[in-house]
């Protein structure tokens, strides 16, 4: 560690009291900004996905002045838009004996004990609001016959309580918030740049004041000032290459501003998704998520024997190892995701796999068929049986499926208050790209809950007390730190334009995953980490060596574009594996070989890691370092348990 | 077919006919590629993500193409391929054809989606923010963020609901409008019109909403309907054309009752 940083304050500004009361009382104490002087407040949102959609129409809506960053042609097209199974909410209309309580409860739990109770709580509590606001906005949720919402199990939850539409849940939400979006735009309350991607934060008087953007077809490297900043860039699962992410989403908005002071909070939490499409080929450029449901009817297995490979149907039953079914005799197939995750790693690490390559477990849907016939089956799952066949060219109903677990999902993110607030002054963080409320594991069709929760309800009541609690004096982009920033930006990119190497950012990012994949995915050693450790710092340093970029930085250029995303990844890779390798215990998704129990379950160590890692950049280029601080967890509704599932 | 591919093709030997165009300004041309042992497997956007590898290596500008979540959802991949809009299988984004649907030795032309308002701004990638310019204009629901009535409140006939929903799934990909002679957006503005009318929640503004974005596509430059129907060919989610049907009677009888202002006012 090169320089001896000052330790920030990790305020999580979380109130106290009775844990229900809480946000109802920080609302009240929070100060407001009168509804006249909201117009001359300025914020700027980046990113349009569920939480920056609903949060920039939220504050259009409530008077203040907006302007969006958008990576895309349309605001339509973030990340969102592909996340299928569906959202929670405590609403109990099933009257299965869900509550706000239970949400809060199975969240904090689901998350190994690795989250507030104080952001938890908040989140179950404004579920059901949501909702009712994105039936208002007409989002076509599933009905049943009568007419009322229908709701679904997801995840193994024991409760009915994911709202769903059809097979795209996140494109309908999605559609209702850009709507709603597009209407401020409409009336002039919401300024829109589509084709921009952020890439720098700008600080003035330590307080964030701005960004530097270029747009993305002309490459006019461009200046924003405001009073606000608010990232909502989604999370990072493509450090790894393949992931079930869109291709465009990507961590430099959070790593900028991390490296320019935000902490960031626990880099190494990861979710892996059990059922996905496996990895057929080199030229392999994303993978593709099969929805969790297939696990209700689908049997997972593999062969007894090692290297067996003759074709499924000629494996009698005898020969075939359900091993979900065998090691976990109550929750069969539907055990939670890490651990099916693992399992089927493990079967594959035993040279028990399937498929070309070995890296894949067969789901098989012969007996399910065989019980309620096909007809019932199509159904159910036709939708994705279709999806499947298209992409493997297999008929599901005749062949099992074969399924790999994938990169899906990012826990940790930038570190927030309970404001969402960084440790940057004036920039906050919403949705995927924060840290706060999953804990080391995020349940099924939670992820939505949070997008739209701090979108349409925290941020619009916690900015205020930036706004009236600071004298942010006028800043415009005239402003020594709009050149400075701006001229480092420039170097950054002409640096990346002028290396005339010989190897494509892919095929350098390629390689970054796999190396994360193997020794930061799914299980983590110190052995391993170490070597992941070494292979990263050569790579970056080839990367800076060896790096291929055509064309100018002055026109639409895609290859321009990947090279500084993935010079990003390759830092927050490091960091990644650090944090993996401070945290000695296994929670949620983060399993430490060296910590299970003797079946080889995930093994906490509440008495010496119940606490957010939050790492603050320190040094830079050769003497890349960080420093991590503690914000430590206190329980006070839940009890600390060990999961079990046998 | 069994469970693991075939490990014995060579894959395919593709000639590629691709459109060049540095820039909006530029006329653009086409440019001839050949590319050899293309798995079948792979999908068509990873045919081209290997194209612009060997073009890299070569110390030639890789093909800018969009494209973003690579499962037909997004809206972002636009391709007309071999002359039909998102290629030749039905219901099927550009990035959800593979490759097994070509043969070895074929030759396959790739362009934009062509429009006067899709103006093509490099290569393959062009603007469609007009589509968004329409749904500013009347496309939602005004329902600010706030505590509205409770989900269950109001019932909503799952037929409607199914219905609605059959819409909504429109992706605004544009390729209706790229596969129409006319250029024409109906399809794309019918779904969003249909989507919200046949739910309550859209009734209050029904009227307003359907002449304000049949208005704003039209300045748009967007073309006339001539009732072809390649709309509803290319599109990757099976919109129905049945939503222009849909909107041309809620046009019409918004038309007919709308005051326009300062007139009407003497009663019958
Ligand atoms: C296949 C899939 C299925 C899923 N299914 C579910 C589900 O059923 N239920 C559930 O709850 N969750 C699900 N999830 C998770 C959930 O979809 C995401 O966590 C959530 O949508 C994230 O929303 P967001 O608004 O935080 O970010 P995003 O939707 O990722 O939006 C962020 C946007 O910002 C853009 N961006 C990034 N960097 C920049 C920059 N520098 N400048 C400008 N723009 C930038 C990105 O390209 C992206 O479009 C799923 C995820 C995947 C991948
Ligand atoms: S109607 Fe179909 S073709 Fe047209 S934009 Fe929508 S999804 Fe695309
Ligand atoms: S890339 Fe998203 S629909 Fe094709």
């Amino acid at each position: 560690m090169s320089t001896t940083p000052t330790a920030p304050k990790l305020d999580s500004k979380c109130p106290t009291g009775p844990v229900s009361e809480r946000w109802d009382k920080h609302r009240f104490e929070l100060k407001l900004v009168n509804p006249a002087n909201k117009r001359k407040f300025h914020v700027l949102v980046v990113g349009t996905g569920l939480a920056g959609a609903s949060a920039a129409a939220s504050l259009a809506e409530l008077g203040y002045k907006v302007s969006v960053l958008c990576i895309h042609d349309s605001p339509r097209r973030a990340h969102s838009i592909a996340a299928q199974g569906g959202i929670n909410a405590a609403k109990n209309y099933p009257n299965d004996g869900d509550s706000v309580r239970r949400l809060f409860y199975d969240t904090v739990k689901g998350g190994d004990y690795r989250a507030r109770e104080s952001n938890v709580y908040r989140l179950a509590q404004v579920s059901n609001s949501i909702i009712d606001q994105c039936v208002a906005q007409g989002v076509p949720f599933a009905r049943e016959y009568g007419g009322l919402l229908d709701n679904r199990s997801f995840g193994g939850a024991q409760v009915s309580r994911t709202f769903y539409a059809r097979g795209q849940t996140g494109q309908q939400l999605l559609l209702g918030a850009y709507q709603a979006l597009m209407r401020q735009v409409g009336l002039g309350k919401v300024a829109l740049y589509p084709r921009r991607e952020m890439l720098d934060v700008v600080t003035v008087d330590g307080i964030a004041r701005g960004v530097i953007a270029r747009e993305l077809v002309t490459g006019a490297v461009e200046r924003f000032a405001a009073d606000a900043v608010l990232l909502c860039t989604g999370g990072y699962g493509n450090v790894f290459f393949l992931s079930t992410n869109a291709k465009f989403s990507n961590a430099t908005a959070i790593w900028r501003a991390h490296k320019r002071g935000a902490l960031f909070g626990n880099p190494c939490f990861t979710q892996i998704h059990p059922t996905c499409i496996p990895v057929s080929g080199s030229y392999q450029s994303k993978l593709t998520l099969m929805s969790e449901s297939l696990r209700n009817d689908g049997r997972v297995w593999v062969p007894k024997a090692k290297g067996d490979h003759r074709s499924p149907d000629q494996i009698p039953d005898a020969e075939r190892d359900y091993y979900l079914e065998r090691i976990y005799p109550s929750f069969g197939n539907l055990v939670p995701r890490d651990i099916a995750s693992r399992r089927a790693k493990e079967m594959a690490d035993a040279g028990r796999g399937v498929g070309d390559n070995g890296m894949a477990v067969y789901l098989d849907f012969r007996d399910a068929i065989g019980r309620d016939g096909a007809p019932r089956i199509a159904e159910k799952y036709g939708n994705l049986f279709q999806m499947y066949e298209r992409i493997t060219a297999d008929d599901p109903y005749k062949v099992p499926m074969r399924i790999y677990p994938a990169v899906h999902y990012t826990m940790g993110g930038l570190w927030v208050d309970y404001n969402l607030e960084s440790t940057i002054p004036g920039l906050f963080v919403l949705g995927e790209a924060n840290f706060s409320d999953h804990g080391a594991n995020r349940l099924g069709a939670s992820a939505l809950m949070q997008g739209l929760a701090d979108g349409y309800y925290v941020i619009p009541a916690t900015i205020g007390s930036h706004f009236a609690g600071r004298k942010l004096g006028a800043v415009t982009t005239d402003h020594e730190a709009f050149k400075t920033t701006e001229a480092a930006v420039r170097a950054r990119l002409d640096q990346l334009l002028s290396i005339d190497g010989k190897r494509s950012s892919d095929d350098f990012h390629r390689e970054l995953g796999l190396v994360m994949w193997n020794h930061c995915g799914m299980a983590r050693s110190e052995k391993g980490l170490k070597t992941a450790l070494t292979k990263i710092r050569a790579l970056r340093d080839e990367f800076w060596h060896d790096l291929r970029v055509l064309g100018t930085g002055e026109e639409l250029n895609r290859e321009l574009e990947k090279a500084g995303r993935v010079a990003d990844f390759m830092e927050l890779a490091e960091l990644m594996v650090l944090d993996a390798e401070q945290r000695r215990e296994s929670c949620g998704g983060h399993f430490r070989e060296e910590s299970q129990t003797e079946e080889g379950e995930a093994l906490r160590d509440d008495a010496n890691y119940c606490y957010v890692g939050a790492w603050q950049h320190t040094g830079e280029g050769a003497n890349l370092s960080w420093t991590m601080h503690k914000e430590a967890l206190t329980f006070e509704e839940v009890k600390l348990t060990q999961r079990s599932y046998k | 077919m069994s469970g693991g591919h075939d490990t014995h093709s060579h894959g395919l030997n593709l000639t590629l006919h691709v459109w060049r165009q540095k820039n909006a300004q530029d006329t653009g041309h086409f440019e001839t590629y050949s590319l050899h042992g293309i798995s079948e497997h792979c999908s068509f956007l990873e045919m081209l993500d290997q194209l612009n590898e060997q073009l890299l290596k070569e110390g030639r500008e890789p093909v800018a193409f969009d494209h973003d979540c690579r499962e037909g959802i997004c809206g972002s991949c636009s391709l007309v391929i071999n002359g039909r809009a998102h290629g030749p299988d039905r219901e099927t984004a550009t990035c959800q054809l593979h490759m097994r649907r070509f043969h070895d030795g074929e030759t396959i032309y790739i362009e934009p989606f062509r429009a006067k308002a899709f103006p093509v701004q490099r290569d393959l990638v062009c603007d469609r923010s007009a589509f968004d310019r329409i749904i500013a204009a009347g496309g939602f629901v005004s329902a600010s963020t706030g505590s509205p009535q409770d989900a269950n409140a109001l019932p909503v006939p799952k037929e409607a609901a199914d219905l609605a929903m059959d819409a909504a799934q429109c992706i605004g990909c544009g390729a209706c409008v790229a596969a129409c002679p006319n250029a024409a957006a109906m399809l794309f503005v019918g779904a969003k019109v249909s989507h919200l009318a046949l739910l309550p929640q859209g009734q209050p503004e029904r009227k307003k909403r359907v002449l304000a974005m049949v208005e704003q596509m039209d300045k748009e430059g967007f073309g006339n309907c001539g009732n072809i129907y390649e709309c509803e060919a290319a599109c990757p989610k099976g919109i129905s054309v049945e939503n222009i049907a849909r909107m041309n009677r809620e046009y019409l009888g918004a038309s007919l009752t709308a005051r326009p202002q300062g007139e009407a006012k003497a009663g019958f």
